[in-house]
């Protein structure tokens, strides 16, 4: 294969994922009486150097499709394709080489950093486990080099997580992912737990790194300014199923799908006059159960445009437009 | 006729491992009958401790409430007995909090958890606090109340969990209504069912609101005033269209610019506000924001800013320069 053919292939791709969990009944020997649908489906590939948004609202499926590209689960169904590997299929011992090109980082800077570790041990971990780096000398200086590129003094190395803000720790969290020199981060609501004003900061950092280290992200996350702010194309999931996926300025400029057009009206804009001038109306109903979701296209029971077959008929992602894809029968 | 509430140079205090804390360091606002004012604030700015300290639901130790005035409805709360205290809360003031999986409790019914706040308050038999319980949830926009009633906090969705802490709130026909931060907790389609509700029943029932955030949309859409808090203290408070408009403080004007928005051309980068947070642990005498202003002189570390008139009435900010401040963001935005 040549180089050019191997830089159009992407980077992921996702083909008939499905992530079904088991629900139990009983304490000492759960008896399966149903099972969540967490991921029902879904298609998506992710170019080599884009940030891919994946959003939706809770309970969509979203963190569990992270979860099953970094193999911490392992999918039901469907397959993975990573730089021409089906990792859904990978055991453990391959699985421990794609964990140094597949990082992530989570949303929780409080939970996902060890408060008993220091911050130099903490970034310096994986550098250990993965035997790149066995001298523990230059292991340090690489921590902190590493410290640096997430914008913290060195002096960091020898803290505590509790000693740091929420952004420093994130920050952390960061140059963790960072360790392996990894092409790949799915990053997992990554400043979703941050204040306003701190925010920003991160993400500002997440741009620079793609561009300094040719990473490529999955940003899973509900933020929507943030998204659009940080992505090339995203990815709209509900219950389990991608309804929509397109270009960012495509998607926000034209959603096409009902429930992407409801998510954009919810967010508030912070401006009152823009606020004020403007009709809304929520949209009704709550996301219904994965365990039972609705026949035909999950999203009938809440969609203000739903007929009649829509109850029948599950909508496969079609391109509705070029490069805009959609799951929608009433979609032209 | 006075305000409904005015809060007047308010203190609370926390006594931590690391040194006090002044969470709350002298705030002063009023809330108008019927009028929505938030308090918007980053995490540690002291906007939650000063919505629990009119309430005194500060715990003690570590915490107290160390100095201020509170005057609700022509009454001074801080000279309340305890038992008095108790029927305002859930009484003539409402709360809803943020995890109302963590405010309802898990072991009653949703109807003896809201006719148990109706026959503390208002006394009366247990059939027509019943009765009220169903009116209640017809408010609020669940169907079939009977059967709601019977059901346990964890049979139902946080959307769902939300609007009984509303009808809770509201059970007792309150003048003032506390959230904070309401609805943080829920996805961005059920947070706006909640806040439409919120806006439609505090405005037809006449209702006060201090709604407590981080989300400053939410505030564009539904509060008439704002006070923005830093580190314990307002740094700026007015109406809504001029804190937007013609913000006078460096930290709203910075807060402002650092989200990105859907409405707006994307940009090629963010603006942060540069820096850390405040450690409250560690503050000087100075003003807090200072580590983190663009428009820092000398005079900024030398005292605290108070909080007076700029621009026009009712608009006030604490900064020592907040007329230049004003002039930069025209020429900045």
């Amino acid at each position: 294969m040549t180089a050019a053919s191997a830089e159009a292939r992407p980077l992921l791709e996702v083909r008939g994922l499905r992530m079904h969990f088991p629900v139990t009944e009983g304490i000492v020997r759960g008896r399966a009486i149903g099972e969540v649908k967490a991921v029902d489906g879904i298609d998506f590939s992710v170019r080599r150097g884009e940030t891919l948004g994946l959003v939706g609202e809770s309970g969509c499926g979203k963190t569990t499709t992270g979860r099953c590209i970094l193999r911490l689960e392992k999918p039901t169904a469907g397959e993975i394709i990573y730089d021409g590997v089906d990792i859904a299929k990978l055991g453990r011992k391959e699985l421990v080489a794609l964990r140094r090109r597949i990082q992530v980082i989570f949303q929780d800077p409080y939970s996902s950093l060890n408060p008993r570790m220091k911050v130099g041990d903490i970034i310096g971990e994986p550098i250990r486990v993965h035997g790149i780096e066995r001298d523990g000398k230059r292991r340090d200086t690489r921590v902190r080099e590493l410290l640096s590129v997430c914008g913290l003094d060195g002096k960091f190395a020898d803290r505590y997580p509790h000693e740091m803000s929420g952004g420093q720790r994130q920050r952390v969290g960061i140059a963790r992912a960072l360790a392996l020199e990894p092409e790949f981060i799915v990053c997992d609501e990554a400043v979703s737990a941050l204040d306003v004003s701190i925010q920003a900061q991160v993400v500002n950092l997440l741009e620079d790194l793609r561009g300094r280290f040719n990473l490529t992200y999955l940003f899973i996350a509900h933020d929507l300014s943030v998204v659009r702010h940080l992505c090339q194309r995203v990815a709209v999931m509900y219950l389990g199923r991608v309804v929509e996926l397109a270009d960012c300025d495509e998607l926000f400029d034209n959603p096409l799908h009902p429930y992407t057009q409801a998510l954009l009206a919810a967010v508030p804009v912070p401006d009152p006059s823009v606020e004020a001038a403007r009709d809304f109306r929520p949209v009704k109903g709550e996301v219904p159960s994965p365990i039972n979701p609705p026949s035909g296209c999950v999203f009938h029971p809440r969609c203000p445009i739903a007929v009649e077959s829509c109850k029948a008929a599950r909508p496969e992602l079609r391109e509705a437009r070029p490069g805009h894809w959609v799951a929608c029968s009433q979609v032209q | 006729m006075p305000a409904l509430l005015e809060v007047r140079d308010l203190h609370t205090e926390f006594r931590t491992g690391a040194g006090v804390v002044r969470a709350v360091d002298g705030i002063s606002y009023t809330v108008e009958r019927g009028e929505t004012v938030a308090i918007v604030g980053e995490s540690g700015s002291g906007k939650s401790v000063s919505a629990l300290s009119i309430l005194r639901l500060i715990p003690d130790p570590p915490g107290r409430i160390t100095g201020g005035y509170i005057g609700f409805a022509g009454r001074d709360l801080m000279a309340l007995s305890e038992e008095e205290m108790r029927q305002v809360r859930g009484g003539d003031i409402g709360m809803v909090f943020q995890e109302p999986m963590t405010s309802l409790n898990p072991v009653l019914t949703i109807g003896r958890q809201i006719t148990e706040t109706i026959e503390q308050h208002r006394g009366g038999d247990r059939q027509a606090a019943y009765r009220r319980a169903v009116e209640l949830l017809g408010l609020v926009g669940i169907a079939d109340p009977q059967r709601r009633l019977r059901q346990y906090p964890h049979q139902l969705s946080g959307g769902m969990r939300q609007r009984i802490m509303i009808a809770i709130a509201l059970a007792c026909d309150p003048k003032l209504i506390i959230a904070d931060e309401p609805t943080t907790a829920l996805d961005v389609t059920i947070q706006a069912q909640i806040l439409e509700l919120m806006k439609e029943l505090t405005r037809r029932l006449e209702v006060a609101l201090i709604i407590i955030t981080h989300n400053l949309g939410v505030v564009a859409r539904y509060a008439n005033r704002v006070n923005v808090m830093y580190a314990g203290r307002i740094v700026e408070s007015g109406p809504a269209a001029a804190i937007y408009h013609a913000p006078r403080h460096p930290y709203t004007i910075a807060l402002l610019r650092s989200v990105p928005r859907l409405d707006r051309p994307r940009r090629e980068r963010l603006d942060p506000v540069e820096g850390q947070p405040p450690d409250l642990t560690r503050l000087d005498g100075g003003c807090a924001f200072r580590p983190r202003c663009r428009f820092a002189v000398a005079a900024c570390a030398e005292s605290q800013p108070p909080l007076v008139q700029a621009g026009s009435l009712r608009h006030l900010a604490a900064c020592f320069r907040s007329d230049e401040v004003a002039g930069a963001t025209g020429a900045a935005a």
